[in-house]
């Protein structure tokens, strides 16, 4: 019986995925669930919640401060995603051409990258410091401004602090990865378009963009991901402040959760980003992988 | 019969009115003869969670105590170590598993987060209350619930105004005024001379929410009522809102991003000329090899914060508290390590190596001579006597320390300093927020 069930090839493959889908269940579909139920309860830290249906989402849709983070959260990972794909995307494409040290170049590329954030997260803590920042401290020198930059304590200028350290992360990953698909695509094609008379900008147009939009998809999924879930960069730099200027919703939610306890309240506002990463994926799931598109062309 | 009987009856009734009144007079004087008296239970193992240190000393002699009382007892104590902002999750955690740390020294109103979980340690605290000088008001209502102790008070994190001395006089003062109304004065004669001081307006979780809550109570501000019912938006906050605008026109740019560290670094480095914060920054100075910072030593001085209309001290600091879970095997030999911590040849070194970073919850080691051998420190000694607790004025639990942890009043003062709401709104907005912790 055994050894007929181990030579059927059906059995044999549910058998070697078990494993793989116990894994899948314990580290991410039970604490996934698990954040979720917890959303709709009471519980506290060291106290088991009761069932209180949507009231905390009801509380948080309310809650001026939450309102704030969800801005937040949109204006950073759409401003700091659009800025990162252009600039990988240029920077892919300039890696890509014949330069001297070209492996070395593409190495020192990725250094913000391998750093780890909190690090980093602490140079640029330095770097925005009300009274210490070298970026002011070089621009009076300069003569071209004549007081310190306030870069974190004024909402606009965190904001846009945290979205430019953000980015100076960010670049890196998407060059790189763009820059493994810009090889992919076979310098035939260029050819035939130069014969045929294409400019460099009608080359990048209708040869390059479309070939590549399927890396762009994933690659910018995953970009998006990581912006709407950054946590390390806004803790170290201004832990939500000035005026909550700069509280993203993972912020917000460890900050209600941990610190403070409310572990109902912080799990309802995490489970509340979902929606917007569904929306994420299924964009690029069913937008950026669409045949037509990467063929050069719209929707017909 | 009748009558013998009424005899017999108030005879008894004498003697036990007797002895229950040499009970109550003479148990303390009696205790404070004879050390504490729990016996730890034979092969006791004690783990005891607790924060990092700030100051090197305060490990060093903390960990000979505890060794210390290992060879006493035979009890092997195991001491870890965490972040200061890590202990509160994880005592939590404890309590609700039932398993972890047999102590934990922890923070504010943690034991009141789940006092059923924890052990009464009223003889402990009662028999240390007894041989010192009894406890603070303030460490009584942190340490106590309903009457019981379920936690032993360790100590108050200081914080105070530290100026630059020659720059308050170069403003115009002898030293920092007493009243609110004479302090907005001096900030603004400090900011017109070119030498601003400032506080921390970010989500600076000490030296933050330290200075907004003297603010705010200062002027009759409160959270809450004694029963726990939210009067945030009260004309005394709106008043306390209107003075933190006048106050933050004359503060340095900048304090809105201010972190914990922010004030220490910027003040070290002659930019601010006054502030609220630990007796660190004088430390910081004095042991630095820097000559430039040996010479701010001399000009570094200390004062309380004034008072404002409400006309008596309303200061904040970090009260610590040590507490044993009802989990624990060997609640004797854990007692016996609390009350072995506090008592002086234990307690006396230990306030001595944290040098005034940390100051007593028992009135008798007001006179430990950390407190005089610098006179820099001894502002730093009346921490307990002063203070307020943050729950002020209503109970410690759950909600006061969910408002705290979410910045309602450091972020109420913040948004009516800068101008980004109007002094009446803040207090609308805060007072909306703190009803929703407190509604339970």
């Amino acid at each position: 019986m055994l050894t007929r069930l181990l030579n059927n090839r059906n059995f044999l493959g549910l058998l070697f995925m078990l494993p793989l889908a116990a894994l899948l269940l314990v580290f991410l579909t039970y604490p996934l669930g698990l954040g979720t139920w917890l959303g709709f309860t009471d519980a506290k830290i060291g106290r088991a919640g009761r069932w209180v249906g949507l009231e905390n989402f009801e509380y948080l849709v309310g809650d001026p401060v939450a309102q704030l983070s969800l801005f937040n959260t949109l204006f950073y990972t759409i401003a700091a995603s659009i800025v990162k794909f252009v600039l990988g995307l240029w920077l892919a494409i300039l890696l890509n051409r014949h330069i001297p040290l070209k492996s070395l170049v593409r190495a020192v590329v990725l250094l913000p990258f391998i750093v780890p954030t909190a690090l980093s997260a602490i140079a640029f803590w330095w770097l925005y410091d009300a009274q210490f920042s070298v970026l002011s401290w070089t621009l009076t020198r300069m003569g071209l401004i004549d007081r310190y930059i306030d870069f974190l304590g004024d909402p606009w200028n965190a904001r846009f602090s945290a979205v430019a350290a953000n980015i100076w992360r960010g670049v890196p990953f998407v060059a790189i990865c763009l820059l493994a698909g810009l090889q992919t695509i076979s310098p035939s094609y260029y050819e035939a378009a130069s014969l045929d008379g294409a400019t460099p900008w009608q080359q990048f147009r209708f040869v390059t963009l479309p070939l590549l939009t399927p890396i762009i998809a994933v690659v910018m999924t995953f970009s998006v991901l990581f912006t709407f879930t950054d946590f390390q960069l806004i803790y170290v730099l201004t832990r939500g402040g000035p005026l909550n200027a700069t509280h993203l919703m993972a912020t917000l939610s460890f900050q209600r959760a941990i610190s403070g306890g409310s572990l109902g309240e912080g799990a309802a506002l995490a489970t509340l980003m979902i929606p917007f990463l569904l929306a994420a994926i299924m964009f690029s799931y069913f937008g950026l992988q669409r045949r037509a598109w990467q063929q050069g062309g719209g929707d017909k | 019969m009748s009558h013998t009987d009424r005899r017999k009856f108030l005879a008894t009734t004498a003697t036990v009115a007797a002895g229950a009144a040499t009970g109550t007079l003479f148990a303390p004087e009696a205790f404070a003869q004879a050390a504490f008296s729990a016996k730890p239970e034979t092969g006791a193992k004690l783990r005891v969670l607790r924060w990092k240190r700030f100051v090197a000393g305060d490990e060093e002699v903390w960990m000979a105590n505890v060794k210390k009382f290992s060879e006493k007892f035979g009890v092997e104590v195991r001491v870890d170590n965490e972040g200061w902002e890590d202990v509160r999750p994880k005592a939590a955690v404890a309590a609700n598993v039932g398993s972890g740390p047999d102590i934990v020294v922890g923070w504010f109103d943690d034991p009141h987060q789940y006092p059923d979980k924890l052990v009464d340690v009223s003889d402990v605290a009662n028999y240390l209350g007894g041989k010192y000088g009894g406890w603070y008001d303030v460490c009584r209502k942190y340490g106590t619930r309903e009457g019981k102790w379920i936690a032993v008070p360790l100590g108050v994190i200081g914080n105070a105004i530290v100026y630059r001395d020659s720059q308050v006089k170069a403003a115009g003062f002898d030293g920092i005024p007493k009243d609110t109304a004479g302090f907005l004065k001096l900030m603004q004669a400090l900011k017109a001379k070119g030498t601003p001081g400032g506080f921390a307006l970010g989500k600076a979780v000490g030296d933050g929410n330290n200075w907004a809550h003297w603010l705010l109570w200062s002027h009759g501000g409160k959270m809450v009522d004694e029963k726990g019912n939210v009067i945030l938006n009260s004309p005394e906050t709106v008043a306390s809102l209107e003075y933190a605008k006048q106050l933050y026109e004359t503060f340095v740019p900048g304090t809105l991003s201010w972190l914990d560290p922010s004030n220490n670094k910027a003040f070290l480095d002659g930019q601010v000329s006054l502030t609220g914060n630990g007796i660190s920054v004088y430390y910081a100075a004095k042991n630095s090899p820097d000559p430039r910072l040996k010479e701010l030593v001399a000009d570094i001085q200390h004062a309380r914060f004034p008072i404002g209309p409400v006309g008596k001290p309303t200061e904040l600091m970090q009260v610590t508290q040590m507490f044993l879970f009802k989990y624990s095997k060997f609640p004797n030999a854990a007692k016996a390590l609390l009350a072995f911590m506090m008592e002086a040849e234990q307690y006396n070194p230990w306030l001595q190596a944290s040098i005034g970073y940390t100051s007593q919850p028992l009135k008798a080691f007001e006179s430990n001579p950390i407190w005089t051998v610098d006179p820099k420190h001894t502002v730093y000694r009346d921490g307990a006597k002063i203070m307020l607790d943050h729950g002020h004025a209503g109970p410690l639990g759950y909600s006061s320390a969910a408002a705290m942890a979410d910045y309602i009043v450091l972020d109420m003062i913040a948004e009516a300093a800068s101008g980004s709401k109007s002094p009446k709104e803040a207090a609308e907005r805060a007072h909306k927020r703190a009803e929703r912790y407190y509604k339970v």
